[in-house]
């Protein structure tokens, strides 16, 4: 069995963006230009970087919203037990291969349909796929409910999304997205928008229901130390292209990619008697790996599993 | 313990008086809901009166009843120059109760005795609130009459126009491209066009009866400037995470249409279905005060009457004859903007106050 | 000598539901050249009492009881004119998401500059153009940007101009409502660092309001942590986080994820944060207490801050929960 269930190779989007009287001028926006990445089976990455860096557009392109401009997405084919890229995927085939990748989104109060209740809204995948018959379905949700802590689950079945809490409402999206048992979950910070005392249940939760149900998945966050809690592996992500990638706790303790480095000493510690290291932006230790990229590669392995980019970023830091 | 229809009753019964309380927040909402109120109670209130006989029909039927009213006159002659002692000018001949004996064609009678004759329009009395009309029908029916072909009229228009808008301007936002381009410009070409003019058009090769009229207000309206409102609301719709997540669950996409984006752009459809109530009720007022409706009775033929038997210019004379029906079309037409004002309170969070 | 002075200060809204009591009981004071932090969640009640500070409050919050002593003088009992004068030239703030706040259609100079002529009228354009200039070195702006419009500056630079325009009128006192949450997060370290230069130059005192700790931790020399409405412990930043005593503080402490030290287990609370309307005044946190004593369900005690240790105060009902 191949380790690897997803394959990302030199994923691009490029956005036209036409300015000028009648739409003249049009220039091509990089949103993502070039990532590659794998996920193992059973494991999590973590997409880390600010604003505008290309992690939402990375999101929706592999959970298939919008089509990539270029590069290559495979995905393990239990059947035929290799990597299948996502372009040779028709119409039927693909309904079909959407049962394994889901999303869960950031925003509790936009995410769910206002006007379904919530039996509505986690019955829906199983609808949509046909899954076994109306009891069955219902038990399901039923069943998913008490997983994700909404009990008692009848108390919750006919409500309105209005009437739930932003915490609550992240549940019921989670229990929505893992009703069909995905391989592949997608989570562009499901957490941010919720009160910072809720948000580690949220993300326990995150963490028991992927271990139990061997699920994958890409945690997409702007915030270093909940990518440190929720993955084993993270991805720094700047400008459309990924900086550095390497485990978590080697990451922290020893970036080697400028960006990376003055990412984490940005960050605020909550622990007044701790003082931070001010970093300033040096690119000797990038170039001196540039310069021993004889073969042109674009990531470069500096130690075990820790990668560096060595596209020029002197002008953008 | 409850049970889950139980519960979902609950939650129905507190939503609605959330929304309730919200909406009688809005007084001119109220005002509005109250005037509805009342004419729908008059529309109700006539075949009540029929069918259990405290109106005996041949009476009161606003289009074949007749009423007779009966008063006496006197019969004088009106001399040929003025001023005299009994009549200072000529307008003051014959006086109230009184009739020249030059204009009695049909009778014998001879100046000095009384003769009996027809009153119409008869004003108010108490056998008829607000009086008859010149053939002897009673006005209160008349209104009541009128009250159910607003009510009806309004309604059909504005169920039509609000069901072809919602569903034209959804499918625009919804696939875009050449559809939305096409179903845009319709939507100019039809703004473009002065509605009542073509009614006159219309009416000018066919002969157009209520439902015809509800029909072509309904379409003319549906496929005209709600489509770009609705449109616009449903693309706001169209980019929520509710939607993605639906696509990502393998949704097609005439589900998504109709069981997503359609639910989430019925309120502010809703609220047009009760502003174009307001256009269709005065629409017909002024298509049958030109006579272009073949209608038997409604508000704006009322007031056809009594402009063509020359009623319109006696002042207030004749007050009974005008005022109600025009008074009615006022106020239902403006009592269910207001309603939509109120309702636009509840729907829109951010007009509300509190 | 202390700068504010705030004395049981309680605050409601009027809203269709009842009652809301955003504000109660809340005292506190801040030094002259200090930073006050106060953290909470949302609906904490962190932003009513800066809107109080400055009586900014929407039109259905009232002020019900209390005083505030800005240098020595009560601010709530003043009408619109006297607190005109107070606003800007002696207390500043800067609002949450104030970088979207900006006039799209005039230059940062002149919206700067109308602050001014507001409180100076009296003062000459090339004064204000100086002032101005001197202001943009401090936050770290170009002179330059006085002629830009508000679009073509990028998020960081408008919060630069904002705190910029709070500084306009020479205030004693700024408050600061999550001045850094849309930004990113090296932005919002050298906004931090701005914002720290900015009060050593000028002696200035801060009030920083924020829901995350980390912030506090860092900006903060004495802080309060509020919860529905009420303060439940304050003191001196280092002692609080050295040794909280509220279980919520204890909470919020360990429910931080962090980039250093041990990746340990984290805690989380249960429930949601209480409806604030009609109240009694009892401890809001009981129901969500991981280890609640018996005193937490006698709703016969009050709320009421008293001293655990030097420069560190705590609700009465946690003090022996330990």
């Amino acid at each position: 069995m191949n380790k690897n269930l997803i394959e990302v190779k030199n994923l691009q989007k490029y956005f036209e963006v036409s300015s000028g009287v009648f739409s003249r001028n049009k220039s091509i926006v990089k949103a993502v230009d070039g990532i590659s990445f794998n996920i193992p089976h059973g494991s999590s990455l973590g997409l880390v970087g600010q604003s505008g860096c290309g992690k939402t557009t990375t999101a929706r392109a592999l959970s298939l919203l919008d089509p990539k401009t270029g590069g290559e997405v495979s995905f393990y084919n239990e059947d035929t037990s290799s990597m299948e890229s996502i372009d040779e995927l028709d119409g039927e085939e693909l309904k079909n291969f959407r049962r394994n990748i889901q999303m869960i989104f950031q925003d509790p109060y936009e995410s769910l349909n206002p006007r379904w209740n919530i039996k509505d809204i986690i019955l829906e995948p199983l609808n949509i796929h046909n899954i076994g018959n109306l009891s069955d379905r219902e038990e399901a949700v039923y069943e998913i409910l008490k997983t994700v802590g909404l009990t008692p689950p009848e108390n919750y079945m006919p409500r309105f999304p209005h009437e739930l809490s932003g915490g609550q409402r992240q549940r019921v999206s989670i229990a929505r997205t893992l009703i069909m048992k995905p391989k592949f979950v997608v989570c562009d910070e499901p957490t941010s928008m919720l009160d910072v005392s809720i948000r580690i249940s949220i993300m326990d939760l995150m963490l028991n229901l992927a271990k139990d149900l061997e699920v994958s998945y890409l945690y997409i966050t702007h915030d270093l130390a909940v990518a440190r809690y929720m993955c084993d592996r993270i991805a720094v992500m700047f400008n459309g292209k990924i900086v550095e990638i390497a485990e978590t706790e080697e990451l922290l303790n020893n970036p080697i990619h400028p960006y990376t480095k003055r990412l984490i000493s940005s960050i605020p510690i909550p622990d007044p008697t701790y003082t931070r290291e001010e970093y300033k932006v040096d690119f000797n230790e990038l170039e001196g790996i540039i310069s021993g990229n004889k073969e042109g590669k674009d990531m470069i392995e500096v130690s075990k599993n820790h990668f560096i980019a060595t596209h020029d970023v002197k002008g953008l830091l | 313990m409850k049970n889950q229809k139980d519960i979902a009753k609950d939650i129905r019964r507190k939503a609605l008086k959330k929304n309730w309380s919200m909406f009688r927040q809005s007084k001119l909402g109220m005002i509005g809901l109250y005037i509805v109120l009342f004419f729908l109670f008059l529309s109700l209130l006539q075949p009540f009166l029929f069918i259990t006989g405290i109106w005996n029909k041949g009476v009161y039927d606003p289009v074949v009843g007749y009423s007779e009213q009966f008063q006496e006159f006197l019969v004088v002659e009106c001399p040929t120059e003025y001023p005299t002692d009994k009549y200072k000018s000529r307008s003051d001949c014959p006086g109230k109760l009184e009739v020249n004996v030059k204009t009695l064609f049909y009778s014998d009678a001879q100046v000095g005795e009384t003769i009996v004759q027809n009153l119409q329009p008869a004003p108010p009395s108490s056998k008829h609130i607000l009086g008859t009309d010149s053939l002897g029908r009673d006005v209160f029916s008349q209104v009541m009459e009128g009250s159910q072909v607003a009510f009806l009229l309004g309604l059909l228009s504005a169920t039509l126009g609000v069901g072809i808008s919602t569903l034209l301007g959804t499918i625009a936002a919804f696939f875009g491209g050449k559809v939305d381009a096409y179903l845009m410009r319709q939507s100019d070409l039809i703004l473009m066009l002065p509605t009542l003019p073509l009614l006159f058009i219309i009416s000018a090769f066919a002969e157009l009866k209520v439902w015809h009229l509800a029909v072509v207000l309904g379409t003319i309206g549906g496929l005209g400037g709600s489509v770009i409102t609705i449109k616009s609301q449903a693309l706001q719709v169209k980019v929520k995470p509710f939607v993605d997540s639906a696509r990502i669950t393998g949704g097609s996409r005439m589900n998504i249409l109709f069981s997503h984006v359609l639910p989430n752009v019925a309120p502010l459809a809703l609220l047009f279905m009760v502003f174009s109530v307001t256009g269709a009720i005065a629409s017909e007022s002024v298509l049958s005060f030109l006579g272009l409706l073949n209608i038997d009775m409604s508000w704006g033929l009322m007031i056809y009457l009594a402009q063509v038997e020359g009623f319109i210019f006696s002042g207030m004379k004749f007050w009974w004859l005008i005022l109600p029906a025009g008074l009615s079309v006022t106020f239902l037409a403006g009592g269910f903007y207001l309603v939509g004002r109120g309702l636009d309170e509840v729907f829109n969070p951010r007009l509300r106050k509190r | 000598m202390n700068i504010l002075e705030v004395k049981n200060l309680d605050m409601n809204y009027e809203t269709l539901e009842g009652n809301v009591s955003a504000v109660k009981n809340v005292s506190f004071s801040v030094k002259q050249g200090e930073s006050f932090g106060i953290v909470g969640e949302s609906g904490c009640g962190k932003t009513s009492v800066a809107m109080s500070l400055l009586q900014l409050q929407a039109d259905n919050g009232k002020i019900t009881n209390g005083e505030i002593l800005f240098n020595g003088k009560d601010i709530v009992s003043l009408n619109e004119t006297e607190l005109r004068d107070i606003r800007w030239s002696g207390i500043s703030i800067v609002f949450q998401g104030a970088m979207n706040s900006w006039n799209p259609v005039v230059k940062i100079g002149e919206q700067i500059r109308e602050a001014i002529r507001e409180h100076y009228p009296n003062k000459s354009k090339e004064d204000n153009t100086n002032k101005i200039n001197e202001l943009f070195e401090i936050v770290g702006l170009d002179s330059s940007i006085s002629e830009r419009y508000p679009h073509e500056l990028s998020g960081g630079m408008k919060q630069r101009a904002v705190i910029a325009l709070a500084l306009s009128c020479d205030p004693k006192l700024i408050i600061a409502d999550e001045p850094t949450t849309a930004l990113d997060v090296v932005i919002q370290d050298q906004i931090l660092k701005e914002i720290r230069k900015v009060q050593d130059i000028l002696g200035l005192s801060l009030i920083y309001i924020s829901h995350d700790i980390a912030v506090i931790a860092e900006m903060t020399d004495n802080m309060a942590v509020m919860y529905a409405g009420s303060i439940v412990e304050m003191g001196k930043t280092k002692n609080v986080f050295a040794n909280p005593q509220h279980s919520y503080t204890k909470m919020l402490l360990e429910s931080t994820p962090s980039i250093v030290g041990e990746k340990k287990k984290l805690r989380s609370l249960d429930g949601e944060p209480p409806s604030l309307i009609d109240n009694d005044n009892c401890c809001l946190f009981s129901y969500r207490c991981p280890n609640p004593t018996d005193n937490c369900k006698d709703r016969t005690v009050e709320m009421q801050l008293i001293k655990f240790d030097d420069e560190h105060y705590v609700d009465q009902c946690c003090k022996d929960c330990g």
